[in-house]
């Protein structure tokens, strides 16, 4: 990366003896919408806090737009934040929590009335200025939140789980919105979340984070069906973890419950007679001999899930079990419990864990 | 259930003849200074009696003050102890009980004697000097009350994330207290300052060892003297008090709605 618009370096936090951030390092190019996603305690949100000035690191150094400001304080920063509590101040009026900003910051107010109708049009709220915060659902909070963030015009966007308390339905608008708004705006961006769905579909790149570290770092797609570590391909999607004994480390072959596939280039190291696991997505996996897989190894059906569009099928290889996704096709009935069968796959999709 | 019901009015009848009965004894006996029948003479004498006006105003005057200190001392400490150290509270809660344990009596010695004519401190050598004493003494007894109501109104909202919110667009810690917390926070700070204003009305005993012309010792003079006027003057404190109680349930219809807190 040329320019890192925020550049992360070495950060580290600890909390007397417990240490919640470790050696972290991010670079974050201008106009990039990048996600933290791991689960609770993590280390994310305070990765977030301290881009964010709330939280002082123990050691390490945040640069934003070339500018040390490690030690500088959050109203020093110019960085908009939303919270996930929404935060909207509620003795204030819509228009005056998303003119709050420019108000601290001085500006005319003819001026600051110009951007507040600005930023309630973006948000689709231009006739709620007048209206209270408790008189707004909690999808219209947060939209509102967005905006006062925006309105200062901040060097730096930070959202910190702004989508965890609202419905399925709201969520999924509104994270289409706010992506949206990034993109119009062109604001850099780090989105933290939990919810490996949301990350995956918003993002440009995501940090999987776990134990205070970055696991990985990259595209969705990347994240998704390359996995580096164990953790991020369990964290990350549906994934079946297979165990395997390499029996050719030469040859690239590998048995599973007495049955051998190759893997190609990818054992990495490992001799002959290591045990290895494996990682195959349920997507990449389909009942029966398909076209372009390479690899067939026989089971028993042992579960049937009917969820509508898709047949998650549970597949027994002798001592493991193995889930697949297949389309629901009214013509053909689903597979019996009991039944014999064949899966294939590719075996570039199967993935070795370290 | 009907007989729970009987039990709980009974209990509720009891308690408030218990309250009622004294006062409505000492409202009638405020009514018949006039031989035979009853008038408002014992009001009319109170009322226009200079002594009480100006021991009154005196106190009200007071008041303000006392209530303005505590506003100023109480806010941001409460406010400081819910965000950045909330493992202190319940000490501050135990210091600021210490008023409704130690008597006022031991505390007004105390200031006698550190606060002579001859300390190095002299509040005592001159009367805006012992007024400020009997303020800073006042707002140490209205204390108790005054954090509780403060401390029950910042439970109602989200300090650290609304500070927070402040802070990241800008704000420094005046704007944050001024116009983020104070607005929020408003109504549970008239219901202390009432709770404070009600105290002070009818404090004896440091307006007295302080020598000071307030209200409470004109209350007792008149006690000490008359007949009928102490029973209009208890009254009367009753309705100030009573009416203090009123303005906040009023003002508290008022409070700033939240999220959390919409109707």
């Amino acid at each position: 990366m040329a320019d890192p618009f925020l550049s992360i370096q070495s950060l580290r936090k600890s909390f007397g003896p417990t240490t919640v951030v470790q050696d972290f390092n991010l670079d974050v190019a201008p106009g990039e919408f990048v996600s933290f996603l791991g689960p609770s305690g993590c280390g994310k949100t305070t990765v977030l806090r301290m881009v964010a000035g709330f939280e002082q690191p123990t050691s390490g150094n945040i640069t934003v737009g070339g500018k040390d400001v490690t030690s500088l304080k959050p109203n020093q920063r110019n960085v908009g934040m939303v919270f996930q509590a929404y935060a909207l101040f509620p003795n204030l009026t819509v228009a005056q929590n998303v003119g709050f900003g420019l108000k601290v910051a001085g500006m005319p107010k003819a001026d600051a009335d110009r951007r507040v109708a600005e930023m309630l049009s973006i948000i689709k709220l231009p006739e709620f200025g007048d209206r209270y915060p408790y008189q707004l659902s909690g999808g219209q909070q947060q939209r509102v939140a967005l905006a006062r963030a925006l309105a200062p015009k901040p060097k730096l966007l930070l959202l910190d789980e702004p989508l965890s308390a609202l419905d399925a339905k709201v969520r999924v608008s509104l994270r289409d919105e706010i992506r949206s708004i990034q993109k119009t705006l062109g604001i850099t961006t780090v989105f933290v979340t939990h919810d490996q769905e949301e990350a995956l579909s918003i993002s440009d790149r995501i940090v999987v984070m776990y134990g205070g570290k970055a696991e990985q770092v990259g595209a969705p797609f990347e994240i998704y069906n390359r996995p580096a570590t164990k953790f991020v391909a369990n964290f990350v999607g549906t994934l079946n973890v297979l165990e395997g004994k390499v029996s050719d480390a030469a040859g690239g072959r590998v048995r599973i419950n007495d049955q051998e596939v190759l893997i190609k280039d990818r054992l990495n190291g490992s001799r002959t007679g290591d045990t290895l696991s494996l990682a195959l997505r349920p997507e990449a996996i389909a009942l029966g001999a398909r076209a372009g897989h390479d690899t067939t190894i026989s089971g028993q059906i042992a579960d049937v899930h009917f969820l509508g569009s898709v047949i998650r099928v549970r597949v027994g290889l002798g001592g493991s079990t193995i889930s697949l996704d297949t389309f629901n096709n009214s013509s053909t009935p689903p597979p019996r419990v009991g039944d014999r069968t064949q899966i294939s796959f590719s075996s570039s999709d199967l993935l070795v864990l370290h | 259930m009907k007989s729970g019901r009987f039990w709980a009015w009974a209990t509720f009848l009891l308690g408030a003849s218990f309250f009622f009965i004294p006062l409505i004894a000492t409202f009638e006996f405020s009514l018949r200074m006039r031989r035979g029948e009853y008038s408002f003479d014992a009001y009319r004498i109170v009322f226009g009696d200079e002594r009480f006006q100006a021991t009154f105003g005196y106190s009200v005057i007071v008041a303000v003050f006392t209530i303005i200190l505590g506003v100023l001392i109480v806010v941001p400490t409460a406010y400081w102890i819910r965000l950045r150290m909330p493992h202190l509270r319940p000490v501050v809660e135990f210091i600021t009980l210490l008023p409704l344990i130690i008597p006022a009596i031991v505390i007004v010695f105390g200031y006698i004697r550190m606060y002579g004519s001859n300390s190095p401190l002299p509040f005592l050598a001159t009367a805006r000097g012992t007024d400020l004493l009997l303020i800073i003494g006042y707002a140490t007894l209205a204390l108790p009350y005054m954090y509780r109501a403060v401390d029950t109104g910042l439970r109602t909202i989200d300090v650290r994330t609304l500070t927070e919110a402040a802070q990241i667009l800008g704000a420094g810690w005046a704007t944050i207290i001024g116009r983020v917390i104070l607005p929020n926070v408003l109504i549970a700070v008239l219901s202390g300052a009432f709770l404070t204003f009600a105290i002070v009305i009818g404090e004896f005993t440091l307006a007295s060892l302080l020598n000071r012309p307030a209200f409470g010792p004109y209350m007792q003079l008149i006690g000490a003297n008359r007949a009928y006027e102490p029973a209009a003057l208890a009254i009367i404190a009753f309705v100030i008090t009573w009416g203090c109680m009123s303005v906040i349930q009023v003002l508290s219809r008022f409070a700033p709605r939240s999220a959390n807190r919409p109707n």
